[in-house]
């Protein structure tokens, strides 16, 4: 198994790990660098990153088991959060939810992360995504949406190539 | 007639508002800054001096602000605890890890202008002698997290950050730090340990007060993002005349985030004390009232940590959105969240 | 951080001041400071004040040990300390004595330190209620598999719950299910189900062994203790988990399964896969030895001992042990045997005996081979075991008793030296008889795979020259020992020796430390502890009766060998004494 680093993304790792006094606070950091790139944070990517860091790999993957952003798999393309907390399951998450699923063939009742056949769209319902006053409020990839109705999701959804 | 008190949000909304340097500075910004920075050295009738940093670190005591994160804690009161003897750094961490359910407050600070928090970080640190600080953001703010880094780029450019800070001989660093989904790291010593890079379990207290033995077992203040801001305005009005702002033991303004089914969802900001949950929920300046044909079941004061508060408990609901009143209740009131839940449908 | 040395320089206690503080109302005084974990000096915690109180404060996570997590939250109690009024004077009741303010919130007395008039309550119906609150939380996703596991009867879980359990669950929704039989190392299983996430394996392996090995992965009730996915945790150290487990969810592989711990005899012994004399409980059950565990010695091994001295036992059970006494291969009597050996004895020439000990024998045993090498004016040695040594508790020292074969006078400084003499000797002709104990002196002709399992495997092999070829020259060879090996199959005149769990005696640890261990189960065969047939060997050559039990030899023994001047049997106690060495 060949894992590799990118020179640029190496430098971008060794840039953010000079902000801290101590190299382990730069985990979360590396592993958000790591999985932008890759699009999810494999094995390999764990230990050269323990390595880097003077870390043993149990270090890097306690947190990675740990915050639910990280992916432990390659999801789809696209990433939809939906917010499934009080404000936003009064103001209608869980329809938005059901209808995200149904337009691109998934389990409406699954609150866990699904991946669409073609890898393209992948699904969850999160928690509070601080845009309560705005519900319901989901996320496409790094972009957030407030206010989203079904026929807004429609737009979002069909925005992504 | 209760109304809006615009002091943090006074221009984030501003038609034109944006969140570059360029534009902050033309509202003013960085004056406070500058202002803070240039403070003189009083000397004192018994000969001692008096520095800067201690001077504005009485004008916040002075101001009464307290913690806009959660606990209400008098933000004076926390940097005085700070030990300052150890010889160790000390550390700042601004705690943008807005979580608590209700909560969406920070996010439009952060998102419309993030200049304002930076400027009342680096008045913070220059009071407290730190030389590195850190914005920790949860991670589902990536947008935020890119504004808050083209912000810090900005202000090092015009060298209001970074090394020898306008001439004055102070040097900050500040990064912004991302979280990646974790309510937990709200907690400030949760917080902590997850910028050392561990699971991020809140520490026992004692020993591991932050003040004390907080980032790498270091003197550390972890303030909130509004109570950061804050700061900005104590320096630029003085702690007085902030202290006006309020009521006698809750002063300034708080940013209110209204959401649940009111006809008028979303943050207002108002002196603390100056309007009543129910003005809040029906004027037509805040809440607007409830939507249509919806009656009022509960309302959940400060985030889902909190009391829920039911419709029968009229007292209640008629309190002033006070954080020390209500504190005096069994009744957790932080981020003045109201949510408003109904019944589907009056039968 | 070495878990043995730490105690010996604690600081002096005259530079700490003294609280006074009530435990259940019984008021003590306390230092202000104790030794953490660490053995450093940090501020006294309810915990310590409580045991020094002898009142009981149920827990999991904390250890004295381990560096205080204080998750498990069972140490809560409750606490008050003296009210002051606005003048920050003490507030004095109607009958002088300090008002008391009770803390409104409980503390975990693991982590709280004490203050000067602080009152600790551990037995209130509040504390009690949380203890039961704190359990059942605990329990809620428990298997409560107690019959098949191999924690029950000394598990944490039970204990508390005969004091704080609920006769019935209130739990009725579905339990989270845990990975089971989870293969951590090769010598450890763990049952994700039945941990409570107190983390004391993670803290030991970290802070330790060295080894950050464990963590927990996953989130909320799917924690679980983990290695790295496709590593193992395989330090030296592992099977210590297994001991501060304070559940059944780390378990030995060599021992689950095998025995309910409440059939077990528990003997207090000394592990002698090294110099270091790591103190041990042995479990046996019915001349079967099940485990060895570590026994707290603060002066050696702290809490802990080395997976390679735990395992370190199988031998003592081989079905090939020498079990008869053998003149030129057939069997004999002990009396008949000793009656020729002493007569052969008396007739060699001055300076044609040598004796070959083992640093594996006993003081005791040394000690009478000495005196059987000053009445021949034998040359004598012993062989060195050198091998790999660690940070925390092994030895390079692969003898246990090297310093007792040096104190009694069988080898010198540096052990092995006299063995190419003897070899020489034995070439010259010079050297008739000798007496080889607990040793396999061709060994060296042997490859590494036939080595007996009692070989450490990070030993030494010594080159010293007495092989089988110059064994042959002897008049005489008298061997003594515990497994069949080369030697053993060349001895004119055979005697089977006994493990140290089947007798009794004392070692004298790399360090200087002079420590006993007890019997545990019965010698294979016809087997005699050494200490026991030398006793006659040495009457039946000097013509002085000995002393026939244990106690009076070491007695005897103490007051001829200098270094033990002044000790006795009865006064080295469980932990032993320390000598100047």
């Amino acid at each position: 198994m060949s894992f590799s680093i990118p020179a640029g993304l190496e430098a971008e790792i060794d840039e953010l790990i000079t902000h801290y006094p101590v190299r382990r606070s730069a985990s979360l950091m590396l592993l958000h660098a790591i999985q932008e790139h890759f699009g999810w944070v494999s094995p390999e990517a764990v230990q050269w990153t323990a390595a880097k860091l003077g870390l043993e790999p149990i270090n890097v993957h306690e947190l990675l088991t740990f915050y639910p952003m990280f992916r432990q798999a390659a999801p789809g393309r696209h990433q939809i959060k939906v917010c499934r907390t009080l404000s936003c399951a009064l103001g209608g998450s869980h329809a938005l939810h059901r209808h995200v699923c149904e337009r691109l063939g998934l389990d409406a009742g699954a609150h866990g992360l699904q991946t669409t056949k073609d890898g393209k769209f992948s699904v969850e319902f999160v928690e509070c995504l601080a845009g309560c006053g705005s519900a319901p409020v989901m996320m496409c990839g790094d972009d957030f949406h407030e206010g989203v109705s079904g026929k807004k999701a429609d737009e979002i959804l069909g925005g992504c190539k | 007639m209760a109304q809006e008190y615009k002091l943090i949000l006074k221009h984030a909304d501003e038609p034109g508002y944006t969140p570059d340097i360029e534009c902050y500075l033309r509202h003013g910004g960085y004056d406070s800054l500058r202002k803070a920075l240039t403070v003189p050295v009083v000397e004192l009738s018994d000969g001692k001096k008096k520095s800067a940093q201690e001077q504005i670190r009485e004008d916040v005591m002075k101001s009464g602000l307290r913690g806009r994160g959660g606990a209400g804690f008098s933000c004076g009161l926390k940097w005085s605890f700070v030990d300052r003897r150890s010889g160790k750094p000390i550390y700042l961490i601004c705690n943008a890890d807005e979580s608590e359910p209700g909560t969406f407050k920070d996010r439009q600070i952060i998102h419309k202008d993030p200049h304002q928090l930076i400027e009342g970080m680096i008045i913070s640190c220059f009071a407290n002698d730190v030389k590195l600080a850190y914005i920790y953001i949860r991670g589902e703010m990536p947008k935020g997290a890119k504004i808050l880094n083209q912000a810090l780029k900005e202000a090092r450019a015009k060298n209001l950050l970074g090394k020898n800070i306008l001439g004055t001989g102070y040097d900050l660093e500040i990064h912004v730090h991302r979280g990646a989904g974790a309510y937990i790291c709200g907690e400030e010593t949760g917080l902590i340990e997850s910028l050392e890079g561990k699971r991020p379990y809140p520490r026992i207290k004692p020993p591991y007060f932050p003040a004390v033995l907080g980032l790498y077992m270091c003197p550390t203040i972890v303030n909130n993002v509004e109570t950061l801001c804050n700061v900005k305005h104590i320096v630029g009005m003085g702690g007085a005349e902030f202290a006006k702002l309020g009521t006698p033991n809750n002063t300034g303004t708080r940013i209110v985030s209204l959401s649940g089914q009111v006809k008028r969802p979303g943050y207002y900001e108002i002196e603390v004390g100056k309007a009543t949950l129910g003005q809040l929920i029906h004027d037509p300046e805040f809440g607007g009232g409830l939507l249509d044909g919806r009656k009022l079941k509960a309302v959940i004061p400060g985030g889902s940590s909190s009391k829920v508060l039911k419709a029968g408990e009229k007292f209640k609901l008629k309190r002033k959105v006070d954080g020390k009143d209500v504190e005096e209740r069994p009744i957790f009131l932080i981020f003045l969240m109201i949510s408003i839940r109904f019944s589907k449908r009056a039968p | 951080m070495s878990a043995a040395t730490k105690t010996d320089n604690n600081p002096a206690p005259t530079a700490i001041e003294m609280i006074k503080v009530k435990v259940d109302g019984r008021e003590l005084e306390v230092p202000r400071l104790s030794p953490d974990w660490q053995g450093k000096l940090a501020p006294t915690t309810m915990i310590q004040v409580c045991e020094a109180a002898k009142q009981d404060v149920p827990h999991y996570c904390y250890h004295p040990k381990l560096p205080v997590a204080g998750n498990c939250r069972m140490c809560l109690v409750e606490f008050g300390t003296p009210a002051l009024g606005p003048d920050r004077k003490p507030l004095l009741n109607a009958d002088g004595t300090a008002r008391i303010a009770k803390s409104p919130r409980p503390a975990i007395a693991c982590a709280t330190p004490v203050s000067p008039g602080m009152e600790i309550y551990t037995s209130t119906p509040g504390v009690k209620q949380m203890r039961e609150g704190v359990l059942e939380s605990l329990l809620i996703n428990h298997p409560l598999d107690c019959p098949i596991c191999d924690q029950a009867g000394e598990c944490k879980l039970q204990e508390y719950s005969v004091d704080y359990g609920q006769s019935g669950s209130r739990f009725v929704e579905a339990k989270v299910h845990k990975p089971k039989s989870v293969d951590l190392g090769p010598r450890i299983m763990l049952d994700a189900e039945r941990c409570i996430l107190c983390t004391r394996c993670i803290r030991f392996t970290k802070d330790i062994a060295g080894d950050d090995k464990l963590g927990i992965v996953n989130r909320g009730s799917y924690n679980t203790i983990s290695t790295f996915p496709g590593t193992a945790f395989d330090n030296n150290y592992t099977l210590n988990t297994v001991d501060i487990c304070p559940v059944g969810a780390l378990t030995s592989k060599d021992f689950r399964f095998q025995m309910r711990v409440w059939f077990l005899k528990d003997t207090k012994s000394i592990c002698t896969s090294c110099g270091t004399g790591c103190n041990v409980h042995i479990g046996s059950r019915e001349e079967k030895i099940y485990r060895y565990t570590p026994r707290e010695n603060e002066a050696v091994n702290g809490h802990w001992m080395c997976d390679e001295g735990r395992l370190n036992y199988k031998w003592i059970q081989r079905t090939d042990r020498l079990r008869d006494v053998l003149v030129h291969g057939c069997k004999s009597s002990w009396g008949e045997a000793l009656r020729e050996i002493a007569h052969k004895l008396k007739q060699a020439p001055p300076g044609s005996v040598a004796i070959i000990g083992s640093a594996r024998q006993t003081n005791e045993e040394l000690w009478l081979l000495s005196r059987l090498k000053s009445r021949f004016g034998a040359i004598s040695d012993s062989f060195p075991r050198d091998g790999q040594p660690d940070k925390l508790l092994v030895s390079a020292d692969k003898n246990p008793n090297s310093n007792g074969a040096r104190l009694t006078g069988i080898s010198f400084t540096e052990a092995g030296i006299n063995l190419a003499k003897i070899a020489d000797g034995i070439q010259g002709g010079v050297i008739k008889t000798l007496l080889v104990f607990g040793e396999n002196v061709v060994k060296r002709a042997v490859s590494p795979a036939a080595l007996s399992e009692k070989e450490t495997t990070t030993e030494a092999i010594e080159v010293h020259g007495i092989t089988a070829d110059v064994l042959a020259k002897l008049e005489t060879l008298i061997v003594s020992d515990i497994l069949p090996n080369e030697t053993t199959r060349l001895a004119h005149y055979l005697l089977p020796g006994c493990a140290h769990a089947e007798k009794r005696g004392s070692f004298t640890s790399t360090k200087g430390r002079v420590q006993k261990f007890m019997q545990a189960v019965e010698p294979a065969g016809d087997a005699r502890p050494e200490w026991d047939f030398l006793q006659d060997l040495v009457c039946n050559v000097t013509g002085k009766e000995g002393f026939h039990s244990i106690e009076g030899l070491f007695n005897e023994m103490a007051k001829s060998v200098p270094a033990f001047n002044g000790l006795t049997w009865a006064g080295l106690g469980e932990t032993g004494v320390s000598v100047k060495i």
